[in-house]
């Protein structure tokens, strides 16, 4: 491009070196202080000698995840596929019902006070009820509380940004009189993305929290809720906190592989005029 | 009411009905627009001079009366997208580049791709900003946003510009650039304009007439002709700009102005 708005490639890359460095200068703060509290968690426990069920050393953490790595991963695994199931059955049904409510004024007074009562319910309280509503020894009650769970925020998020449209936008399609759905296709949906995304991500995370809860009560015998009851149940409480490090790793995967989408939708919007 | 007309209103009442009552926007509007003319709307806020606007454009309907564009209702040449309208705000879609937002109206209205593209490049020359066709909107400055405006109005070739405060948001020195480039621009494509503004200096530059609005109902007070001739860097200096934006002022005022202002 030749225009005056594009910065010289020297000043560019100077940026983009300043950017990153403050980035991982960034990043420095947060990875002292945790350095700084396992140490201190370590030395505690040590020198105090500490109790492992109150609390296990770092160590002993460290220990107990790597003798262990394969069955927390298979057990993570195991979590991961009702959660990733589960979100991505949720998230189907609540595009459906924000379109439905974007849509249909009808649908839209029916559905959206449900949908906020929905969101006041603690969500995992249901899995006792799904377990024994349906089939007790396969995946589906998790999967259908993980559903649940995650259907509300991606709902309210995304019917939050179909409905909205600005005043002059829809001046501006109404003085082209476009069709309903040309302004859903060129101005409503495009404008609902960074809505939707919001609540991908809130449900990402919520995923992982509503699988590993829903596995405590009862059920199958597979995923890291029951891996961790059964190791304090027997007592060996660094493998159940190992198996803790694997839940929160899950729960980060989910939650970065929704940032990743996010930011290839958005940069796939961009419709470029050439 | 003649046939070669661009807009044509007799008899335009517009009434908005609220919990309150019904508020009178618009009583007994007549105007004729002709063929490639520039005609103002200007009075105080409340005047309804933006509504008139919407009405001739079929964006709202009038209560009672006739608007015709073109010789047929403002509905149908909504549909047949005989004018094009900008609003005060830019209102450009932010993921869309500035050729893409150029090329909205054909999008919609289903024009193929290599004639949209083509009429894009087309329009960006004609506002300037053909170097920018692949830019982000929100990289343009506004006088740059509002031109991109005009070039999406434009993009249909209509015969008709409607235009609501388009420069309204700009400094001073962008907004005479941008009158001197309208002026040009109208010129060029040789499309009527009706073009609402709350500047007197703006209506005179621009216009071939002048339509002076009064509120409390919103009616037509007043119709000046300005005979400037060809717009160019002196016009602004001019003695003759002076005496019209003085008609136009003593009009807004509500004193009868000298005779050849009445219509």
């Amino acid at each position: 491009m030749t225009t005056g708005l594009d910065a010289d490639p020297v000043a560019a890359g100077a940026s983009l070196l300043r950017r990153s460095g403050s980035a991982l200068g960034g990043a420095w703060p947060p990875i002292v202080v945790g350095v700084v509290v396992l140490g201190v968690w370590q030395w505690l426990v040590k020198a105090f000698d500490v109790s492992s069920f109150v609390l296990p050393a770092p160590s002993d953490i460290w220990n107990a995840l790597t003798d262990n790595t394969s069955r927390i991963f298979d057990a993570a695994l195991d979590t991961g596929g009702n959660a990733l199931v589960g979100l991505v059955l949720g998230t189907v049904l609540a595009v459906i019902g924000a379109a439905l409510v974007a849509r249909l004024r009808v649908v839209d007074e029916l559905i959206t006070p449900l949908a906020a009562a929905v969101a006041t319910m603690p969500i995992v309280v249901m899995a006792p009820i799904f377990n024994t509503m349906f089939d007790s020894t396969s995946t589906l009650p998790r999967r259908l509380v993980v559903m649940v769970a995650t259907f509300v925020p991606v709902f309210v998020n995304t019917a939050r940004g179909l409905k909205q449209i600005s005043p002059v936008h829809a001046e501006l399609m109404s003085s082209f009189a476009a069709s309903g759905l040309a302004v859903l296709r060129h101005v409503r949906i495009p404008g609902a993305l960074p809505y939707f995304f919001t609540g991908i991500r809130l449900a990402a995370s919520l995923s992982v929290i509503s699988a590993v809860v829903a596995e405590y009560f009862g059920g199958l015998q597979t995923g890291l809720g029951p891996k961790i009851t059964s190791a304090v149940a027997a007592s060996n409480y660094a493998s159940a906190w190992s198996y803790v490090v694997g839940a929160i790793a899950l729960g980060l995967v989910f939650y970065l592989a929704a940032l990743l989408l996010e930011a290839l939708a958005m940069r796939s919007r961009q419709v470029s005029g050439r | 009411m003649s046939i070669d007309s661009a807009v044509g209103i007799t008899g335009v009442d517009k009434v908005f009905s609220a919990r309150k009552g019904d508020v009178i926007a618009l009583t007994g509007i007549h105007l004729e627009v002709a063929k490639g003319e520039f005609v103002s709307l200007i009075g105080p806020s409340g005047c309804g001079k933006s509504t008139l606007l919407r009405v001739i454009a079929g964006l709202i309907p009038a209560t009672s009366g006739q608007v015709t564009v073109n010789g047929k209702s403002a509905e149908q040449a909504r549909r047949d997208q005989d004018y094009g309208f900008a609003f005060q705000q830019a209102g450009l879609l932010e993921w869309r580049s500035v050729a893409a937002n150029v090329e909205l109206p054909l999008v919609v209205h289903g024009v193929s791709r290599a004639k949209r593209r083509a009429r894009a490049r087309e329009l960006l020359d004609l506002v300037g900003l053909a170097d920018f066709a692949e830019h982000r909107p929100q990289e343009l400055s506004g006088g740059m946003q509002q031109r991109v405006a005009i070039a999406r109005a434009l993009a249909e070739s209509p015969t008709l510009l409607l235009m609501d405060e388009p420069f309204g948001a700009l400094d001073e020195m962008t907004r005479e650039r941008m009158q001197g480039e309208l002026v040009r621009i109208a010129a060029e494509t040789s499309a009527a304009v009706v073009f609402v503004t709350h500047s007197i200096s703006e209506a005179v530059f621009l216009s071939q007439r002048v339509v002076v609005m009064s509120p409390r109902p919103g009616r037509i007070a007043d119709v000046v002709p300005i005979g400037l001739g060809a717009r160019d860097l002196d016009t602004r200096e001019a003695p003759e700009f002076f005496a019209a934006v003085t008609q136009v002022r003593e009009a807004l005022r509500g004193r009868a102005s000298v005779g050849e202002g009445i219509s």
